[in-house]
């Protein structure tokens, strides 16, 4: 297939109108000696039988699927439902380019708006950017645009940071002269106050906190605001699981400037990690500072409400090397998903679903941590995730628990050699009680 | 188009009680005082409440007031807004991808991995280049990527220099992805042709400059037919090449960046190999190098051995990760699936029918709208409005009455050499019947703008709304729905 809509016929009268006699002619701009003189090495052309024979492949050689699994840590399995995937699978969604022609764009723009939103309803912010690519790259323009606003090179960030984030952040800060220090966790698995305070002693541009944080524990985003504010910074807040703001309090509520995160869990597909959803939120006074496409309210000649992206003159196409980013292309039809998933939750559904993974992770901790040998390693407040602490490497646990066909966890042991003997354990409302008892018993095989 | 129902916000049509989802009881004992020593949120004040009857309608009646690829004509130019295949959709949508943790073990994911490899691959193969990251999240991100492979090269050697070069016709991505990757960015001038002036480079290339960042075709749909002596200068001042790749498409099968002596480039897989633009994303930006710069490329990398797929971090001189995890992996599938259902013949007609259509374009309004450059172009033509300007019609009302034909403009006012631009790429998925209907339309345009300019400067008629307030709109920002109190 190669989906092309010129007949041959057409093909010789419009060459004639260019009076060309060969398609050859066309490309005379080319030299010779840059020419490609052969056909390309590729495989195909595949019929569309042969293409779903050959996914249908693929897709079986992945054997993820015959594993329970209780892995999280960035990227979340819950439940879609099917208005997400029917409505967004539109053809009207899925092939216009980002709407710079809004009299024929309504429908992309009232949806971003729409999602400027809820976005800003869950932060308890301001204002909402359109989407940026994801929770990591969102993380590292977060700590940039705290460094345009403040003008001071040193950004703070936690080490209980999940670790893709942190990798981003020190990429893109690496060439900008500007220096990421790392504040140490406490037993409670939160942010150490005291070294927070230590480290803000000489003056930074922002501290970066994650809620909840890479342990799956809800940091106390109040005090840590006071600290951070007193010190003069800016709080950005990043947030991995967002479910999780349908319950705790908005963190722009709590004291954060700015907050950003990962929307994948808001009706994106695992995917293997992409495309997911980077979404940014700030208080109104930083907002020539936001990265990214943001749409505003505004009226058409007639007086008729109307949508188009505004505040343009903080992007790459008029500012060029002075833009707040590079972004252009975002994730606009991942944040339609969102949009679309948030807005069939709504003000009940988004609050119960928080309150059963909540209520579901509690059991599967308490269940697991009655096991001899396995406890909670760390006291804070935990959401959907947690940190489980065994009696032996967690490499070891877990190898023996792949043999029965069950993901146990994230190891962390790379990432924080003190903790090579702890897996992050996550549920979600795709856990029924039956699959967290099979865990258990699993386990305690495991640990007999 | 509806255009009689104003459809309301969701928000106005929200009532209390309403739902659109139910979940399962809790099938566990409830555990109390959970979160008690935590602020929580007593309530998600003015979310919505709504059926799923309206949910659907709602998303129906703004999906119905966009112009789509599936519609009609689209041609934004540099944006390649070719027909989106349904095949690849169904085949990204396959629970065996779509449900897959990106932190499952190698082993559980070898499916998932021999497709990007083989994409890498593919694309090695149509670039002429040595290897390819797929980690990239959109084309300006492959450009940031581009430019920390090159600056971490420099480093290497000591010295991470200055100044990136940049010509006037480039996209503001281009600039603006060096200045964050550190870099001073210096401008060149194209010369009378629309390219970039030889002479010119050799004055500003020294050893302070660490690239020039070409795109080639051009923004002007211009081949820089100088590419490879434009290289030598470069590089014999130890200079990289960066070329942008977003015109891709008037080259695959024909000529490739490799033999152009590009030392890295990046492409859009929502460009060049068909996958769909969502609205403004999700894209995919895959960057490859030639060897030189393979040892920085971003982790982890896709190894294969045996026929046994993994990733690999140990990359010591590797500039980092630049997002989570490996990439847009369903567009990926998406990209792929294009590229097999073309095969190597199907790739190159691609590449010279988008060159036909956009010729034939071209010669038809040739003399009707004006041209600033009479050089030839591939798969994209510039036109401005400086005949209509006369008239006191712009290139604004001109997009606009286009509007009202029920066809998509081209891009406007870019690139900025030339001024009151309409850049058209019509890709070579458009029938002739397409194409006749934008030149009729254009044809006409031109006419009414002599005989009746007001008919375009108060475009569109037709549309769901009118002419916009933008002025307004950035003055006084409306960003979001609140609850009139």
């Amino acid at each position: 297939m190669n989906y092309i809509s010129i007949s041959d016929k057409d093909k010789k009268e419009m060459l004639s109108r260019i009076g060309l006699n060969s398609l050859e002619e066309l490309f005379t701009t080319i030299p010779e000696s840059v020419r490609l003189k052969r056909d390309l090495n590729l495989p195909g052309p595949l019929a569309e039988a042969e293409l779903l024979e050959y996914f249908e492949a693929r897709a079986q050689e992945n054997t993820y699927d015959q594993y329970l699994s209780f892995l999280g840590g960035g990227a979340y399995d819950h439940f879609i439902p099917a208005v997400v995937d029917y409505l967004s699978s539109r053809g009207e969604f899925l092939s216009p380019y980002t709407p710079y022609q809004p009299e024929v764009s309504q429908g992309t723009l009232q949806a971003i708006f729409e999602f400027q939103t809820l976005i800003c309803q869950l932060t308890g912010l301001d204002i909402a950017n359109a989407s940026l690519y994801d929770g990591a790259t969102g993380a590292a323009e977060a700590v940039l645009m705290a460094y345009r606003v403040k003008g001071k090179r040193r950004l703070l960030i936690p080490s209980n940071l999940n670790p893709q984030y942190k990798r981003v952040i020190l990429t893109y800060t690496k060439n900008l002269d500007l220096e990421v220090m790392e504040i140490p966790y406490d037993q409670a698995g939160q942010m150490d106050k005291s070294s927070l305070e230590e480290a803000l002693k000489v003056e930074a541009s922002v501290v970066l906190i994650q809620s909840p944080n890479y342990f799956g524990v809800i940091e106390d985003l109040k005090t840590l605001s006071e600290v951070t504010h007193r010190a003069g910074a800016l709080l950005a807040v990043v947030i991995s699981e967002p479910l999780a703001l349908g319950l705790l309090e908005a963190p722009g509520k709590l004291g954060a400037d700015i907050v950003t995160g990962e929307g994948q869990s808001f009706g994106l597909p695992l995917s293997y990690g992409g495309p997911y959803l980077g979404f940014m939120a700030c208080k109104k006074d930083f907002v020539r500072q936001l990265p990214g496409r943001i749409v505003g309210q505004t009226v058409d000649v007639e007086g008729r409400r109307g949508f188009v992206l505004t505040l343009s003159t903080r992007e790459q196409h008029i500012r060029r090397e002075k833009a707040t980013s590079n972004i252009c292309t975002n994730e606009g039809h991942c944040a339609l998903r969102a949009t679309i998933y948030l807005e069939t939750l709504g003000r009940q559904g988004l609050k119960e679903l928080a309150w059963i993974n909540l209520q579901k992770a509690a059991y599967a901790l308490k269940q697991l941590t009655s096991i001899p040998g396995v406890s909670r390693k760390f006291s804070g407040p935990t959401f959907n995730e947690f940190v489980l602490e065994f009696p032996e490497n967690w490499e070891k646990i877990s190898a023996a628990l792949k043999e029965k066909r069950i993901l146990g966890g994230l190891s962390l042991g790379q990432r924080y050699p003190e903790l090579k003997d702890c897996a992050l354990v996550t549920i979600t409302e795709k856990h029924s009680r039956d699959k967290i008892d099979r865990y258990v018993d699993a386990l305690k095989e495991v640990l007999r | 188009m509806i255009n009689l129902v104003r459809e309301p916000l969701i928000f106005e049509i929200s009532s209390p009680g309403k739902r659109a989802i139910n979940w399962p009881e809790l099938d566990v004992p409830e555990t109390k005082g959970l979160l008690s020593e935590v602020p929580i949120r007593e309530d998600l004040e003015d979310f919505p409440e709504v059926s799923e009857t309206e949910i659907t309608r709602h998303f129906t009646r703004l999906s119905q007031m966009n112009y789509c690829v599936d519609f009609g004509f689209y041609p934004l130019g540099s944006c390649t807004m070719k027909y989106n295949p349904k095949i690849n959709e169904k085949v990204a949508a396959m629970p065996g991808f779509t449900l897959v943790h990106p932190l499952a073990p190698e082993s559980l994911v070898q499916g998932n991995l021999r497709i990007m490899k083989t994409l890498e691959k593919l694309l090695a193969e149509i670039t002429g280049m040595d290897a390819v990251t797929l980690q990239p999240a959109a084309g300006a991100h492959g450009e940031l990527t581009g430019m920390m492979l090159i600056r971490a090269h420099h480093v290497a050697q000591g010295h991470p220099r200055k100044y990136v070069l940049v010509p006037d016709s480039a996209h503001g991505t281009n600039p603006s992805s060096a200045h964050i990757c550190g870099y001073t960015v210096k401008e060149i001038k194209s010369n009378e042709k629309g390219t970039v002036s030889v002479e010119e480079l050799v004055k500003v290339m020294d050893e302070e400059v660490a690239a020039l960042m070409l795109t080639n075709p051009n923004t002007l749909g211009i081949f820089e037919s100088d590419i490879c002596q434009i290289a030598d200068i470069v590089h014999a001042k130890g200079g990289f090449l960066y070329m942008d790749g977003a015109n891709l498409n008037a080259l695959a099968g024909i000529a490739r960046p490799g033999e152009m002596k590009v030392d890295v480039l990046h492409l859009n897989l929502h460009k060049t190999f068909s996958t769909p633009h969502g609205g403004g994303g999700p894209g995919s930006g895959p960057v490859a190098v030639k060897k030189i710069l393979s040892p920085y490329l971003p982790v982890p990398v896709i190894e294969e051995k045996e026929g046994y797929y993994y990733l690999d971090y140990q990359r010591p001189q590797s500039i980092g990760q630049v997002r989570s995890f490996y990439g847009q992996f369903l567009v990926i599938i998406k990209a792929l699936s294009y590229i097999l259902s073309l095969g190597p013949k199907g790739i190159r007609e691609m590449a010279e029918i988008a060159v036909l259509n956009s010729n034939y374009l071209r010669k038809s309004l040739e003399g009707i709208y004006h041209l600033k450059y009479d050089t030839p172009t591939l798969h994209e033509c510039v036109f401005s409005d400086k005949f209509q300007k006369e008239y006191g019609v712009s290139n604004l009302d001109i997009s606009k009455r286009l509007l009202d034909y029920g066809l998509h403009p081209p891009t406007m006012s870019f690139p900025l050499v030339v001024h009151g631009a309409l850049m058209i790429e019509p890709t070579e998925t458009e029938s002739r019947r397409d194409l006749d209907m934008f030149i009729e339309a254009m044809k006409a345009i031109d006419r009414e703008a002599k005989e009746n300019p007001e008919l375009l400067t108060s475009a569109p008629h037709v549309t769901y709304v009118r002419r916009l307030d933008e002025v307004q709109a950035a003055r006084n920002p409306v960003l979001r729905w609140e609850q009139k109190k």
